[in-house]
């Protein structure tokens, strides 16, 4: 089963100094007012969070109810803007496979990959032996899980005290606290080059294709980082 | 609860649980040192980057009503107080919050 020691102690990594507890929350505070300003109950909000996990994601399926998209078009919508996911889970699950550790828990705990909880393992990985890496994940999963349910109620149920500021000061934190995290993890060439030709490569696509912008940034900027890494190696 | 919400929910919960998924089943047998890995690592850094630049230039929702410039000076504030608070995250994503409400009054 899962070892406790080392569930608890990635559970408690969001109350580091540096934990992600407060930005994850407020944005979560800001989709519980969304999802109850476009007509959610607070069943369905919860239900939501619960099930999805994934901001933008959770942002793409509100703006498509608004607009009455059919669920082929949110669904395709969804998995577009989170296929991030995929090189996500790539990047960070051979981290933490043992031979020792059962297949359900990778299954299980892959929905806990998220940028906030992914960005936090990969820069405590190393701290952790690798045996108990999966349940040091699964308490970090499971923490910043807990924070993102939490944050949509609050949200939900403050929402008429939120105005159209705070929720655009709620809107901005997202992304500058990302960022943050992102130059903190500038630690070799080839991360600090993929993350410089994202930020660029990703506006630039979207004047070609809105939907894919986000996809081929980070297909062609990853993949140019990688060989200029690789290059330089060699 | 509506049918309509509830279906919308479970379509967006599947088609973000497929990516995580396919990503699981995808890594076994990938190897830390392997090429293969390094490449997914670029690409998962450069995504992420794609869409955080994505957010701030090209906002959907409440931050679309925000000028270019405050969000522009919003971040740039933000990465100094980053870069002045010895890296701490807390502080520069507490202060882009105050900033914007504040600055989306004047601009």
């Amino acid at each position: 089963m899962i070892n406790k020691d080392f569930f608890f102690k990635g559970y408690k990594s969001i109350l580091a100094h540096d934990s992600p507890a407060i930005a994850l929350g407020c944005c979560f505070i800001a989709i519980g007012a969304l999802l109850k300003n476009l007509g959610f109950n607070i069943q369905e909000s919860i239900f939501s969070t619960m099930l999805t996990y994934a901001l933008p994601g959770s942002l793409v399926m509100a703006e498509s109810l608004l607009v009455g998209a059919s669920l082929l078009n949110i669904f395709l919508a969804v998995w577009f803007v989170n296929a991030r996911l995929y090189p996500m889970a790539v990047s960070l699950f051979p981290l933490m496979m043992h031979e020792d550790q059962p297949k359900w828990k990778y299954y299980f705990s892959c929905h806990f990959i998220a940028v906030s909880a992914w960005l936090i393992m990969k820069s405590n990985y190393k701290t952790i032996p690798e045996k108990y890496r999966i349940d040091y994940w699964i308490g970090i999963g499971s923490a910043t899980w807990s924070v993102a349910v939490i944050g949509t109620l609050i949200g939900f149920y403050f929402s008429e005290y939120l105005n159209k500021e705070m929720m655009m000061g709620l809107a901005i934190l997202n992304p500058v606290y990302f960022l943050c995290m992102m130059v903190g993890a500038f630690k070799t060439r080839q991360v600090t080059l993929s993350v410089l030709l994202g930020i660029i490569l990703g506006p630039v696509f979207y004047f070609f294709s809105p939907e894919w912008s986000i996809l081929l940034g980070g297909v062609v900027g990853g993949t140019i980082a990688y060989l200029v890494g690789e290059k330089n190696v060699n | 609860m509506s049918t309509s919400i509830v279906l919308a929910i479970l379509v967006t919960s599947l088609a973000t649980f497929l990516s995580r998924f396919l990503g699981a089943v995808s890594s076994e047998g990938i190897k830390e040192t392997s090429k293969i890995f390094k490449w997914f690592n670029c690409l998962a850094y450069a995504t992420l980057a794609a869409l955080i630049a994505r957010t701030i230039i090209f906002p959907v929702g409440v931050m679309d009503d925000s000028s270019y410039l405050v969000r522009f000076v919003v971040v740039v504030l933000s990465l100094t107080v980053f870069f002045i608070s010895k890296k701490n995250y807390v502080y520069p994503t507490i202060f882009s919050a105050i900033s914007m409400a504040i600055l989306v009054n004047y601009f």
